[in-house]
């Protein structure tokens, strides 16, 4: 999911430079926490760049959200202090601080075109290691896992060559090692 | 206990098995059922308000005033919407209080149903957390957990939204033995690693000053006394904001009076000057820092609070401790005592004799007047006439609430209910009456404004219903004093729809709600006129006739560092017109 929320302007600061986080964030999967998370970044004014969850621990009913956001030290700070309040969550972990997380982006990218196009677009998939997952003689959907980056990369790759619709899963990530959450 | 018994049922058991003593509400068809029970017992009393806000508010004085869970029960739709600007309040001011609201029945839910609101999506973003009950199974745990989370870490509001069909069920009800919240267990104890470098920073300051604020309340009347203990133990200067007044002792040598935008002159610049900071339970309001890279520049900064959010929100801080103040102020005692800490004592005296230089400015120092009450006098008078009495203020919202704050010396916690962080406007009528409740012997008094108190003054009727005495203390000059007054500093003194042209004749709507009506205009008639209002056993509204235009002062105006206060006997028409920059006057 990829919102974008205006960011906070202060009249009286000079804005600190901003960095980008990944935060998981561990939830009691009651109705409405979603909501909760959701509404604290739009009343509070922060960004959401990419956000996923889902449940993770079925018996527990626990899910995991996973939020890449971006702003000053301090508001970054603030964020993962206003979600640990929130009354169901269980953790917030900021997957930045501890070093390079494993992050990882789902993208089913459908191409429509015909001719030429449809040879390039299959040696790109080939180049990237993509999935064809479905095919028409008009059409191919082409799923993509990888880093935000790439994703970007071969989406304007492929919209070089004809109509792309685009569906994106988010950012998943997950701490290296044998240290878990 | 476990027991069958209908959702209706469990509610008021479960009231009753919190302590509960009093319930304010509104009935509806979507919590008839509940309506019912309370019909059919005697261990909770139910005090019917004339709307569901005057519950709300109610519910805050009565949990102010006690340091208890305020409970208010209201109907679904309008019942809940009506309950949402005290659930905020009690939000931004950390106030315990658990709301129940009926709901459509469960089948209904989402279908526009009469009178169905979302009202778990509404107070979403004003409570501290809240639930749709969908079970009967979870009706006595969420009851339960709802009692926790309003009450533990940083108090707040919570709602339980229980929908008609539920409270009809019956299921199997389990006492509030042994609820373990599975997720929020907020921590008391401070780190002591955290505690110990505050206690060496304070031991090596020159220039310290305690700045306290309403956590030091919420924490109980332990806290309130570790606080004078440390304070004494130190002899360092103490401050506190509005929400703190009463922790520490108005009428102490080393209490500098309250902060803040329109805090004392001494108390501001003992927060810019200092050079180490022990903020206890404040939460760094825009009220008190003004502009924020001219707020206390030199200065090392210790934080004690329960919510770690408070901690570098807007300042960024040396020592955060995150506790509850009472544990921490305790082990800061401890400590101090047990490495035989005494400060600086050269320094201190020449930053006392600072202070003592500011003080002599007498800051909150005004013009008397012979043909007017000036509203400052008023205040003055009443605390006068009531300080050896068993006296409880609230407020509502304006001058009138920041010259209370100024001239009423209070010496003991949970005196003082005012609305801070909100500033609700209709507050403190329906505050006084939840007061009254919960202190039925003492003199409860509203110090209001003429403009505030009709938003909630139908609850006059209330008071009238239960006997409650309480002292309606309009400070009436006519105007919205605080709104003309910022007019005047930045819109050239153009005075849009500041000015009620309509009062009502309060003396005669004291009369029409059966309560007693007094009105004073003259400074030698006011001191039997606030002995008559003390002396009558009856709700009474007090007009008290102020000078119209008078000002609140001191004042740091919006965007200005605590060192560019504007001082009451000093300052000219010119000053007032250019007190406010343009980037200032983009801030409230
Ligand atoms: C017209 C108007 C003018 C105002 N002018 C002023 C002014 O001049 N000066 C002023 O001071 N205020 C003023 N206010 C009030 C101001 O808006 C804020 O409400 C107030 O300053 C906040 O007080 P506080 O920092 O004590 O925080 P509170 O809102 O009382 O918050 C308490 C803090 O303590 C923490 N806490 C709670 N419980 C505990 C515990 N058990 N242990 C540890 N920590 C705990 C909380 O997490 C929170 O951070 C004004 C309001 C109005 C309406
Ligand atoms: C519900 C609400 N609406 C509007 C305001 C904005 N406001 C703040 S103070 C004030 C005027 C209050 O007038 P009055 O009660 O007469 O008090 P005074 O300042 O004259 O003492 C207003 C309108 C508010 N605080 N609350
Ligand atoms: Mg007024």
């Amino acid at each position: 999911m990829l919102m974008k929320v205006e960011e906070k302007k202060s009249p009286m600061r000079a804005p600190d430079p901003s960095e980008k986080h990944t935060l998981s964030v561990v939830v009691d999967n009651e109705p409405g926490v979603l909501a909760r998370v959701i509404g604290l970044f739009s009343g509070r004014g922060y960004n959401i760049d990419s956000l996923t969850v889902s449940e993770t621990q079925h018996d527990k009913h626990v899910s995991r959200i996973t939020i890449v956001t971006t702003g000053a030290p301090m508001v970054i700070e603030q964020i993962k202090s206003q979600l640990a309040r929130l009354v169901p969550v269980h953790r917030v972990a900021d997957l930045t601080v501890g070093g390079a997380a494993i992050e990882r982006e789902l993208a089913l990218v459908k191409l429509i075109g015909r001719g030429e196009a449809r040879v390039e677009a299959l040696r790109l998939a080939q180049a990237f290691a993509v999935k064809t997952v479905d095919a028409t003689l008009e059409s191919f959907v082409f799923e993509i896992t990888g880093l935000t980056d790439e994703i970007d990369r071969f989406i304007d790759l492929m919209a070089a060559l004809g109509k792309v619709e685009v569906s994106r899963t988010g950012i998943a990530a997950i701490a290296r090692g044998a240290e878990g959450l | 206990m476990t027991r069958e018994m209908t959702g209706a049922e469990m509610v008021v058991q479960a009231l009753a098995d919190h302590g509960v003593d009093t319930l304010f509400g509104y009935p509806g068809g979507a919590v008839l059922p509940i309506y019912d029970e309370i019909f059919q017992q005697e261990k909770v009393r139910h005090i019917l308000v004339r709307h569901e806000q005057g519950a709300g508010h109610a519910a805050e004085g009565y949990a102010r005033s006690t340091g208890k869970p305020g409970v208010c029960l209201v109907t679904s739709g309008p019942g809940a919407t009506n309950i949402v600007t005290p659930l905020t309040d009690a939000l931004m001011d950390s106030i315990p209080m658990v709301v129940i609201t009926g709901q459509v029945a469960t089948h209904l839910i989402g279908n526009d149903a009469f009178q169905e609101c979302d009202t778990v999506g509404i107070t979403r973003p004003c409570t501290k957390h809240n639930w749709l009950v969908k079970r009967i199974e979870d009706l006595p745990r969420i009851l339960h957990e709802a009692f926790y989370v309003a009450t533990s870490g940083r108090p707040g509001p919570v709602v339980v939204d229980i929908p008609k069909d539920i409270q009809f069920t019956r299921g199997v009800y389990t006492g509030p033995k042994n609820v373990v919240h599975k997720t929020y267990r907020p921590k008391v104890k401070g780190d002591l690693s955290a505690i110990h470098a505050a206690v060496e920073l304070m031991a090596h300051a020159k220039r310290p000053v305690f700045y306290t604020g309403g956590g030091v309340i919420n924490s109980g009347p332990a806290a309130s006394q570790l606080l004078r203990e440390l304070v004494r133990l130190t002899g360092f200067p103490i401050t506190s904001t509005l929400m703190g007044l009463g922790a520490f002792p108005a009428s102490d040598r080393q209490w500098l009076g309250m902060l803040g935008m329109h805090g004392t002159y001494e108390a501001n610049l003992a927060m810019h000057d200092c050079d180490v900071m022990i903020c206890v339970g404040a939460r760094f309001d825009d009220r008190i820092t003004g502009r924020l890279d001219a707020f206390s520049p030199n200065s090392k900064k210790i934080h004690i609070d329960i919510d770690p959010s408070s901690i570098n929100k807007t300042v960024k801080v040396d020592v955060p401790i995150v506790g509850d103040v009472a544990h921490v102020l305790e082990d800061m005692v401890r400590l101090w005592r047990s490495e035989a800490h005494v400060a600086d004592r050269k320094a201190q005296e020449r930053w006392w004799s600072e202070i003592d230089g500011w003080r002599a400015k007498k800051s909150l120092a005004y013009q008397r007047r012979r043909d007017v009450i000036m509203p400052q006098y008023a205040v003055e008078r009443l605390y006068a006439l009531t300080r050896d009495k068993d006296v409880y203020v609230t407020t509502e919202v304006g001058q009138h609430q920041m010259w209370a704050a100024q001239f009423f010396k209070f010496e003991e916690p949970n005196r003082w209910m005012t609305s801070g962080g909100l500033g609700t406007m209709g507050y403190g009528l329906p505050a006084a009456i939840g007061v009254q409740l919960a202190h039925p012997g003492s003199l409860v008094v509203d110090i209001a404004g003429d403009a505030s108190v009709l938003m909630t003054m139908q609850e006059m009727s209330t008071a009238a219903q239960y006997d409650l005495p309480i002292k309606i203390f309009i400070l009436n000059n006519q105007y919205m004093g605080m709104v003309r007054q910022w007019q005047q500093l930045l819109h050239g003194n153009r005075l849009s729809h500041s000015y009620t042209e309509a009062l009502p004749d309060f003396v005669k709507l004291a009369d029409a709600y059966g309560c007693h009506g007094i009105r004073c205009e003259k400074p030698d008639e006011l001191d039997d006129a606030i002995g008559e209002m003390i002396s009558v056993k009856r709700p009474v509204l007090f007009d008290c006739r102020v000078a119209n235009l008078a000002n609140c002062f001191p004042m740091i105006p919006s965007g200005k560092g605590h060192n560019e206060m504007l001082l009451g006997e000093e300052v000219t028409d010119e000053d007032l017109a250019d007190a406010i920059d343009d980037a200032g006057k983009m801030l409230v």
